[in-house]
């Protein structure tokens, strides 16, 4: 009985393929996107935690210089004589043709088992003398493998364990690489230590104690990115629900007459639920493994994106290649069963409850309930008022998307009440009965229309947010580009020695030469560049300042002053004015804050010659040269054939901006696929909705055709009414994507990114974006008119025969 | 003999050598090799020579508590080079490696360190003699003029136990083989070796306890060469005793798929040495026990009958595991039969 009853309700997808592939569809849609986003996160995070876990920098403590700046190698020696079990370590990075490589040297004999990332002695002793001896090795991942193939390093060992851009190799190696010699950037402390000590104070003053980060800085940095893909996999898989709710309501309201015939022919109501489930969770376990497959293909073509994205945006190594991980797959397939169940609840619960003498007329005569749209609407009102309380006095960037979620959830809540009161004001200025009954019948089928119409609006308020918000940084982003490049040329030397002859090469040939020397540091508590730059007007013209005291330049000038970038000043609530202290001690006040976009670093600005002062160790390497912009490409040729340079040693304004640009489009490039996927989502949600409804609706326009309509007009009717309900979605979209908008540029992007960006009005965009709302629901509505345009007229005679 | 510095050698070797200790058999790269002929020259000798592969430094000393206990007290400094010579700062291809352990009838306390050459964090001066890895130090205490290492200094600490002794020589340096010239194998590997077998010790040991005061008597042993296993030796096991009429015997065994090589020295009162000639010396394990997944010889019989030595050693503490990076079991022992008295036995290739 079971297996007959389970081929009856299963006769329903064989003679309706189109349903059938609509529900699959979505439903793998669904979980494609969400179990991309997942695995993509998932990639990320895995990559954090190898770097993160760098020579044990996770788990153990390490002894810093209390100053910020290097420990001399003679405070080591005297640490292990005083009976402390430490290990040095000496990091800093080392450019390698385009490679910037980070360099970390260890002491392969005193590391804690617990900070072993390689090991260097398992390959026999000859491995250990090759690690110590010149040469020496560089163990690498196999990607920083092959972009070092050409260059001159060390010979390379590949390992898994070390993230790419970085290299781990011997301290004594990376003393000579780095330029450092007898120096140490940090000492880690052993998990063991002996029974007798000299006091740290006593035995090695001037250091301090860092307990290793509850969570890595990266995993930090990076957390706003992985939200923002988060968010969109959330917004794909409820927009797929839609269509699963669609497809699963329509197929369950087709048959109940077979419903009534299986009961009325024996099988328990319990029975029935139970096969109706069976399907369902078939259905779910299908198209859910096909959404893992997807899944697994989008995230695989768009994890190159993301990966430069999150290289540009923090810094962060992430490979291009994906692992298979079953977790992340096994809850692809979970969440695709929970949301096929979840949309088809409503379905399973009638059925159970259908009396066995329930009419078998499908039930489109839903009454459009007025007061369930009033309650929505207050719920939506609830919403926009947590939404408000949330952006006077929330915090963080989880305050931030709780936010966008509150204000999406509430624009999404009051739609129907809209279209509502749309279709009312329709009904008034309307004169005639075919458009009064237009109005009211596109009103009695809001409640069905209504959940794929919100489904629409969500996407277009996210594209249109997410687009404002691209737009608008692009736009800023160009114009501080323009500001910060001002200089024609940017040479850099491979040596001081050679930057020094460049230098004056350059100063007879040019208009002026501006040193751009700088070094790393720690202030207040964050990895920070110092550059050193020269008076010039260069600067005052055409630095890209937010904020600065009224001399700001004089100042900075004559060593009194400091800038700070906008990152540096939002995470430590900087004003001008305010003191801050720089590593070695020296305090100096804040007269500027410029924008520094795309940059994850704080930075600092001071005078050239405090820099040398201070840093005597700064690295100076590179200079900005003006020059008639018309003699900079002969100028830059002329040196490099003067000094016999390579290509790179010589950079053109021109170019640097086009690489920023590059890294700035790649960026949101994975935003825009997004994007362009939940739309896609969206229209199949609208088009699963419209064919739904005209199924069933054949009943309701017989009588219109009874009294003398042409099915031409009735179908034309039908298209008419779907354009004007995506029309009056697509003007409710725009106020609710510029507020989405305002919300990732005022205040998701402040916490993310430390910037803030003025919002831009791209009104094109929106009439482009809203036409396209209008084809696809113009598209969505076209078969269910075709097919009433060749209904035979006997269809539509059977009506009044068999149901009425 | 004490030839864990092998294991040293292997440690940074890694298990790249299928058989036994083999490494060490295989040709000497570019080291200097011990010459037969070759006079010793102090205080010169007591510091390193990097133009051999490995080289230490190996106190075992017997101790006895104020508190009635009997203890065991090592500190060991091996010398390993990656190759011959020396180099500047990290360049240096000497690596260090210490090794301390202090053993009562119950506990067995082991620490271990390991340092480059180069920086200062390990190495050995002989004028003044020093001896240093990290915290842990042999310090020459020698009035000026005296033999450097007739007087010494030695400490150690590891995470649960520490000592500080004070060594006083009471006899003069013993040289092994001829004139320190060390066979090892009827092929003819070899090693430079001498001893100072007749400290008497004073000072504190601290364990976990608390400390305890301990006099006894201590012994050290210097080791250098660059091929001291043959082929197919697997393992040794190595005896210095202190015999209570005041005579001493160090003697050792070099294990392979036969009889295996023996060799020993007896040392008269006075600190007169007389070698004895290869396979003079019968050891015999009479006695095993399980530790830390090894059968481990726990009981010796030892006999030079050419002396009149026919005893048993017994270990004051059979779990005297060194949980080194290479393992291998160290410990004092007591002594009975034709003689009495105490002494220290390692063993080493053990499965």
């Amino acid at each position: 009985m079971y297996t007959n009853s389970l081929v009856a309700l299963l006769s329903h997808w064989w003679r309706k393929p189109l349903q059938l592939a609509m529900l699959l569809l979505g439903l793998s849609l669904a979980t494609a996107i969400w179990s991309a986003v997942q695995a993509i996160n998932d990639e990320a995070r895995a990559s954090y935690a190898r770097a993160a876990a760098m020579v044990g920098q996770d788990r153990l403590p390490s002894l810093f210089a209390a100053d910020g700046t290097y420990i001399n190698q003679a405070v080591y020696v005297s640490l292990r004589r005083s009976g402390w079990s430490v290990s040095p370590v000496l990091e800093g990075t080392k450019r390698y043709g385009d490679v910037r490589l980070r360099i970390i040297g260890i002491d392969p004999l005193t590391l804690p088992a617990e900070a072993r990332q390689v090991d260097v002695v398992a390959g026999g002793g000859g491995s250990l003398r090759e690690f110590i001896a010149q040469p020496g090795l560089f163990y690498v991942s196999a990607e920083t493998a092959s972009a070092l193939m050409d260059e001159q390093t060390p010979p390379l060992r590949i390992v898994k364990s070390v993230p790419p851009g970085v290299a781990i190799t011997d301290i004594g190696q990376a003393q000579v690489l780095l330029g450092a010699p007898g120096k140490l950037s940090r000492m880690i402390l052993s998990p063991q230590q002996p029974l007798v000590q000299v006091p740290l104070a006593a035995a090695a003053p001037g250091l301090v104690r860092k307990e290793p980060p509850a969570e890595s800085a990266m995993s930090r940095l990076t957390d706003s990115f992985h939200l923002n893909l988060t968010a969109f996999g959330f917004l794909a898989f409820a927009v797929g629900l839609f269509i699963v709710h669609s497809a699963v309501g329509l197929a369950f309201e087709q048959r109940r007459s077979m419903f009534r015939t299986l009961r009325a022919l024996g099988l328990p109501s319990r029975s029935l639920v139970l096969l109706l489930a069976l399907e369902l969770l078939t259905f779910a376990v299908v198209a859910g493994c096909v959404g893992v497959a997807m899944g697994y293909l989008v995230a695989a073509m768009l994890l190159p994106d993301v990966a430069t994205s999150l290289r540009g945006l923090y810094g962060a190594e992430l490979e291009g290649t994906l692992s298979l991980r079953p977790s992340v797959w096994g809850a692809g397939l979970i969440i695709a069963i929970l949301g096929t169940f979840a949309s088809g609840l409503q379905g399973l619960w009638q059925a159970a409850r259908m009396p066995l003498l329930a009419p078998a007329r499908p039930r489109a005569w839903a009454l459009a309930s007025e007061q369930q749209i009033l309650v929505q609407a207050i719920v939506a009102t609830l919403l926009l008022v947590m939404a408000g309380g949330l952006l006077m006095f929330g915090t963080g960037l989880i305050a931030g998307f709780a936010l966008l979620a509150t204000l999406l959830l509430s624009g999404a809540l009051v739609l129907p009440l809209l279209l509502m009161l749309a279709l009312k004001a329709g009904t008034w200025v309307s004169r005639g009965a075919v458009l009064q009954w237009f109005w009211s019948d596109t009103r009695q089928q809001l409640p069905g229309l209504s959940l794929a119409l919100m489904a629409l609006l969500l996407a277009l308020a996210a594209n249109i947010g997410v687009g404002s918000m691209v737009s608008s940084f692009r736009l800023t982003f160009l114009g501080w580009l323009d500001q910060r490049l001002a200089s024609e040329l940017y040479v850099a030397g491979r040596n001081t020695a050679e930057a020094e002859t460049m230098h004056d090469w350059l100063v007879p040939r040019s208009d002026a030469v501006l040193p751009i020397w700088n070094t790393e540091g720690e202030v207040m508590g964050q990895p920070v560049l110092i550059y050193g730059i020269v008076d010039h007007a260069t600067y005052r013209a055409k630095w890209p300042m937010l904020e600065a005291m009224p001399n700001v330049w004089d100042e900075v000038a004559a060593g009194k002053a400091l800038l700070a970038n906008e990152q540096l000043a939002r995470r430590n609530h900087l004003k001008l004015g305010d003191s801050v202290r720089l590593p070695g001690g020296h305090a100096l006040p804040v007269a500027g804050i410029f924008s520094d976009y795309g940059n994850p670093k704080g930075q600092v600005i001071i005078a050239n010659d405090l820099l040398v002062r201070f840093y005597p160790e700064a690295s100076r390497l590179r200079y900005a040269v003006r020059v008639a912009p018309a003699k900079a490409a002969d100028l830059a040729d002329a040196l490099r054939s003067a000094l016999n340079l390579p290509e790179e040693a010589v950079i053109d304004q021109a170019s640097i901006k086009a690489t920023s640009l590059k890294i700035f489009e790649r960026t949101f490039a994975v935003t825009a696929a997004l994007n362009v996927l939940t739309l896609g989502v969206a229209a199949l949600a609208m088009l699963a909705s419209f064919v739904t409804l005209s199924g069933m609706r054949v009943a309701q326009l017989a009588p219109l055709w009874a009294m003398g309509l042409t099915r031409p007009h009735i179908a034309g009717l039908e298209l008419l009414r779907s354009l004007a309900l995506a029309a009056v979605t697509v003007l409710a979209a725009i106020p609710l994507g510029l507020g989405l908008a305002w919300v990732l540029l005022a205040v998701v992007n402040v916490e993310a990114f430390g910037w803030r960006l003025p919002l831009y009005i791209f009104p094109f965009e929106w009439l482009k974006l809203g036409l396209l709302a209008l084809l696809v629901a113009g598209l969505s509505v076209l078969l269910p008119a075709i097919r009433l345009m060749r209904l035979a007229p006997a269809d539509l005679l059977r009506i009044f025969a068999d149901e009425r | 003999m004490n030839a864990k510095a092998c294991l040293f050698y292997l440690c940074l070797a890694g298990p790249a050598m299928a058989q036994g200790f083999a490494g060490l058999g295989s040709d000497s790269g570019g080291f200097a090799l011990p010459q037969e002929g070759t006079v010793l020259n102090f205080p010169q000798d007591h510091g390193p020579h990097p133009q051999f592969r490995i080289e230490w430094w190996y106190v075992t000393a017997n101790l006895h508590g104020a508190d009635g206990q009997s203890y065991g007290a090592q500190w060991t400094l091996f010398r390993a080079a990656l190759s011959p010579g020396e180099g500047e700062g990290w360049q240096s291809p000497q690596a260090w490696m210490g090794h301390a352990a202090l053993t009562s009838k119950d506990s067995h306390h082991v620490a271990e360190r390991l340092a480059r050459g180069g920086i200062g964090q390990a190495g050995v001066t002989f004028t003044p003699f020093v001896a240093f890895i990290d915290d842990w130090k042999m310090a020459s205490k020698s009035a000026p003029g005296a033999d450097e290492i007739a007087d010494l200094e030695v400490s150690a600490a590891g995470t649960d136990f520490a000592y500080d002794l004070t060594l006083s020589a009471k006899g003069p340096i013993v040289l092994h083989g001829q004139s320190g010239y060390s066979v090892k194998s009827p092929e003819g590997q070899a090693s430079h070796y001498y001893s100072q077998p007749a400290y008497k010790v004073s000072g504190q040991i601290t364990l976990p306890g608390g400390p305890v005061a301990v006099t006894g008597q201590a012994w050290l042993d210097r080791e250098w060469s660059s091929q001291p296993l043959s082929a197919n030796q697997s393992g040794w096991d190595w005896f210095s005793l202190h015999f209570d009429d005041g005579t001493k015997l160090m003697g050792y065994r070099l294990r392979d798929s036969g009889a295996g090589f023996s060799v020993a020295t007896w040392i008269a009162g006075d600190g007169r040495a007389e070698p004895q000639a290869p396979g003079a010396l019968r050891v015999t394990p009479l006695e095993t026990a399980r530790v830390a997944d090894h059968d481990i010889p726990v009981r010796w019989r030892i006999e030079l009958p050419g002396k009149g030595i026919n005893v048993t050693t017994k270990a004051l503490n059979p779990n005297a595991w060194m949980n080194t990076q290479v393992p291998y079991w160290e410990g004092p022992v007591t002594i009975e039969g034709s003689h009495q008295g105490e002494g220290y036995v390692e063993m080493t290739g053990y499965q």
